[in-house]
């Protein structure tokens, strides 16, 4: 109470975020709320959130909570400004504590361990004491060496009738409470960073074409003015290899009224470009589980190929601080592309072509003509045999050709591009379907996040952090040696500030070897 | 012989184990206590085994399906932590390792009534779900290293926190003596709780088990309409009366076990200890493998690090919970029962990132299934 009323208000609020109650009580709050999170959805169509409450709360009270949960942010919580609130004042006590405390730590780490003085031997909380046969100095050899053995920096003084030996180690490991929470700051840093700074789109890039930017949300197009609008600002940034000045320029308006345009249309330029060369789906051997999702992508700079890369799952591309990641694929409505075959004759001799639907082709050396008659990007069978399309990705391509010979009907088959066997002639003549390109897009998301290096050191900090704060110790030993005629008493005391247990058991057997040592020389 | 059978050997040890050890409590002897330990070493061994057998199958069709995938490649991503199934048996694995090393280094069983039922349940709740047990390849998105550490780091650490559960437990047992005081409140109705939901699971499963295909079907067709959701309004309203009934039992003469704890050569100083210990040990390898390592992953395959989805944000809650613990222990007049009860809880946390935001919150919207 005496001591409130001379604190200042400064003093107050510092000692409030100094506090370790409200970190708790924070861990609590923070803990609790992000519940809600997740029973409702984020980021949802109101209806579905509605339909929930409904389940939870009876669908009478439903229509009455949602607007209450809206105005506490409950849909969107996580970026709600209590959340943001929450987190903003975790990390304040975080700093304030950590600066709080640090003063002191920093002593404990620097200051030199001291001899202890006699009487406070009975003190400490490990204690040993016994006699060893020998002489003192060469039991203090033989103390010096051990000591030394185990990695601990080793003083020394001299007292009345003996030695003190007295040493520590792992000083630094009391910093590692400060590298975890360190850490925290610095993902929380980087996360920031990343949200000011950087941008998460996508694209959906169809095979062959280039693209110089990426869409974020934006504003929805609505009319024909609208629509023309964001075809100019797109032209533009393609022609200039999505460099929005040059753009701007060459729209004949000043950048920054480009910079907003571009901000209403959720679009963002790379000011490089990205071209999709090919995209194919594996499968795990007959099966329809899908493998490997696989894009080529070329990035091209002042009209250059400066990179090329096929991308998975797991594994992206990154460009000029721009990272494109395999996250979907489709269709491109209305497509035409282009058949690309490999024929070869039972002769051995093959070629590659590549024609539109429609076109035709001769086995090499033959007069066998094969003609594109069909084409599914999905074929099955059913039990009749009869085939048919099974849906609209490409998940069992295949083509149906009709040969003929010197203008005669032959036979004809479905090829699959799956199953290459299909295209097995009766001659021994074989097509293969290698692809039917030009038809799919692949769904790209792409990320510009400079805060996600810093969010990796914190991971890094984080990770050395706890290790060093939950296992290792500042340990220190004293050891007293006192003279006693043909033998020397040995007391020892020591202290860690973790984890005594296991430092105690280290002496012990340090203990154990040296006695053992000490017995041997006097045999 | 296959790995089904071998698990089906491990489950059946477990749960003899377990019956053992909860006799061992009883009656004190330590034949008993031998023959428990035997067991479960036993039933561990077969589980071992078992893995390493799955193993084996899954590599053996890994690389029928992908010739091209090198042999290191090949032993990563065939290693049986791909599916819920095969992560529930690791998690049983790692409990039980670590059960042992601890009845070893403290020379006590008195642990094993409370950790193999953990087990028991765990190796249970598999049949009682239905969930598949078909070895599959891996689709492209889990086909990541970052995901197998993420998974088996995970894991170990919630083997370790179901520990620090099992002897937090135990120490909130032995520590409370009124039936007013609030710890003993906590964990008569936590225990009562516990077992209630256990025996209508164990309903669901003889009353349904021909018709539950999968988990989901489990969830949404079948969780509990043996009894609390049974449509003939008199079983359940019974079920509820039971239940009810049946904590309030726990409540009442919950001092029992105190009685049998503390006739057992055990201190609460060692159960705070081991308590602690677990925690300080699965907080780091939680921390790295179950949240730092998931992000990596989620960065790589996706490009955000965190996207505060469900299963993300309950990870987050459980660390906060076990932060909370780490930290209370530094707050005037918080040893003992008070960190106990964060200990516990922080298990519970644990559980519902694992089970019940797959299994209950997808009930609740769409997203989400059995990954
Ligand atoms: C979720 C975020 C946090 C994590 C993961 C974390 C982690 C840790 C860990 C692992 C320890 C060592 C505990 C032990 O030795 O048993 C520790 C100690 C400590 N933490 Fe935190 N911490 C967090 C947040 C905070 C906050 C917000 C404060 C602010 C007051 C704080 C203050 C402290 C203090 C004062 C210590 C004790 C230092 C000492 O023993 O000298 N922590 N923290």
């Amino acid at each position: 109470m005496e001591e409130d009323k001379n604190k200042t208000v400064v003093d107050k609020i510092w000692d409030f975020f100094a506090s370790i109650t409200l970190a708790v009580v924070l861990f609590a709050l923070i803990a609790l709320t992000s519940i809600i999170g997740t029973i409702l959805e984020q980021n949802a169509a109101p209806e579905k959130n509605i339909k929930l409450l409904g389940k939870l709360f009876g669908d009478s009270l439903a229509p009455t909570l949602y607007p209450i949960f809206e105005k506490l942010g409950f849909m969107d919580m996580y970026h709600s400004w209590w959340f943001v609130t929450l987190l903003l004042l975790f990390a304040t006590n975080l700093i304030i504590c950590s600066i709080d405390r640090l003063p002191r730590i920093w002593k404990l780490i620097k200051d030199p361990i001291r001899p202890l003085p006699e009487e406070h031997f009975k003190n400490v909380g490990i204690k040993k004491e016994f006699l060893l046969k020998g002489k003192t100095e060469s039991i203090k050899n033989a103390f010096e060496h051990a000591i030394k053995k185990i990695g601990f920096k080793l003083l020394e003084s001299k007292g009345v009738n003996g030695y003190q030996l007295y040493s520590e180690k792992g000083n630094y490991t009391r910093l590692g409470v400060y590298i975890t929470h360190l850490s925290i700051l610095l993902m929380l840093l980087g996360a920031i960073i990343g949200i000011f700074f950087g941008f998460k789109g996508s694209i959906n890039l169809p095979e062959g074409k280039t693209y110089a930017m990426a869409f974020v949300r934006g504003k929805a197009i609505t009319n024909s003015a609208d629509e023309f609008e964001m075809d100019t600002i797109l032209d533009a940034l393609q022609a200039t290899e999505g460099k929005s000045a040059s753009a701007a320029k060459k729209l004949g308006i000043d950048e920054k009224t480009f910079e907003a345009k571009l901000k209403r249309y959720g679009v963002k330029p790379l000011g490089f470009s990205i071209r999709c060369d090919n995209f194919a789906t594996d499968y795990y051997g007959g099966s329809n589980m899908p493998k490997e999702y696989r894009s080529w992508l070329t990035v091209i700079k002042e009209g250059k190929e400066v990179m090329k890369k096929s991308i998975v799952v797991n594994d992206p591309l990154n460009y000029g601080g721009i990272t494109f990641y395999q996250s979907s694929y489709g269709m491109v409505p209305g497509a035409k592309g282009i058949f690309i075959l490999k024929l070869t004759s039972k002769t051995g001799v093959s070629e590659i072509k590549k024609m539109p639907f429609g076109e035709k082709f001769i086995i090499p050396g033959t007069d066998l003509e094969g003609a594109l008659a069909d084409f599914s990007p999905a074929l099955a069978f059913e039990p009749t045999g009869r085939p048919f399309t099974s849906g609209e990705q490409m998940t069992n391509p295949a083509v149906l050709i009709a040969f003929t010979e010197k203008g005669k009907p032959k036979y004809s088959g479905w090829i699959m591009k799956r199953y290459p066997e299909t295209g097995r002639l009766p001659e021994g003549h074989i097509v293969e379907l290698i692809d039917y390109w030009g038809v799919e897009y692949t769904g790209l998301s792409v990320r510009k996040d400079p805060g996600v290096l810093i969010v990796y050191l914190g991971f890094a900090a984080m990770g050395i952090g706890l290790f060093t704060a939950l296992f290792m110790s500042h340990k220190k030993l004293w050891v007293r040696l006192v003279d006693e005629k043909n033998s020397t008493r040995v007391i020892i005391a020591l202290s860690a500030n973790k984890n005594r247990p296991a430092f105690e058991r280290k002496v012990d057997k340090m203990i154990a070897l040296l006695s053992k040592s000490g017995e041997g020389e006097n045999q | 012989m296959s790995s089904s059978t071998l698990f089906g050997i491990s489950t059946i040890a477990y749960i003899i184990a377990m019956i053992i050890y909860i006799a061992y409590l009883a009656f004190r002897k330590s034949q008993i206590g031998v023959a428990g330990t035997t067991i479960t070493l036993a039933g561990f061994v077969s589980q071992t085994i078992a893995i390493l057998t799955r193993w084996t199958e899954s590599y053996a069709q890994w690389t029928a399906l992908t010739p091209e995938s090198t042999f290191a490649l090949s032993v990563m991503r065939s290693a049986p932590l791909r599916n819920l199934y095969e992560s529930l048996i690791f998690f049983v694995w790692c409990l039980i390792l670590a059960y042992l090393i601890i009845e070893f280094k403290y020379k006590n069983r008195s642990f094993g009534a409370f950790v193999t039922p953990v087990a028991g349940i765990a190796l249970a709740f598999i049949d009682v779900s239905g969930m598949s047990k078909e070895i599959e390849p891996l689709v492209p998105a889990l086909q990541s290293n970052w995901l197998l550490v993420h998974v088996m780091m995970s894991f170990i650490s919630y083997a370790t926190f179901a520990l620090s559960f099992s002897t937090g437990l135990m120490y909130l047992i032995l520590k409370t003596e009124k039936r007013t005081e609030s710890s003993y409140m906590f964990w008569t109705i936590t225990t009562g709780v516990f077992i209630v939901i256990l025996v209508a699971l164990g309903l669901d499963y003889l009353t349904f088990s021909v018709a539950i295909k999968n988990p989901e079907t489990l969830i949404k067709g079948y969780l509990f309409k043996a009894s609390f959701f049974n449509q003939s309004f008199g079983i359940s309203a019974l079920s509820w009366i039971a239940a009810l009934a049946f904590v309030f039992l726990v409540w009442r003469y919950g001092y029992v076990l105190r009685k049998v704890i503390s006739s057992l050569s055990i201190s609460p100083e060692t159960l705070e200890e081991i308590t602690y210990k677990s925690i300080a040990t699965g907080f780091p390898i939680f921390t790295l493998g179950g949240l730092i390592f998931g992000a990596i992953w989620a960065d790589q395959a996706w490009g955000v690090y965190w996207s505060w989805d469900p299963k993300e944000t309950w990870s987050l809650i459980t660390w906060f919970v076990y932060a909370f613990f780490l930290h209370s222990r530094l707050l005037r007049g918080w040893r003992g029962k008070k960190v106990a009860i964060v200990a516990v809880v922080g298990f519970v946390a644990v559980i519902f990132t694992y089970l019940g935001v797959n299994l209950l919150l997808s009930g609740l919207h769409a997203y989400g299934s059995l990954e």
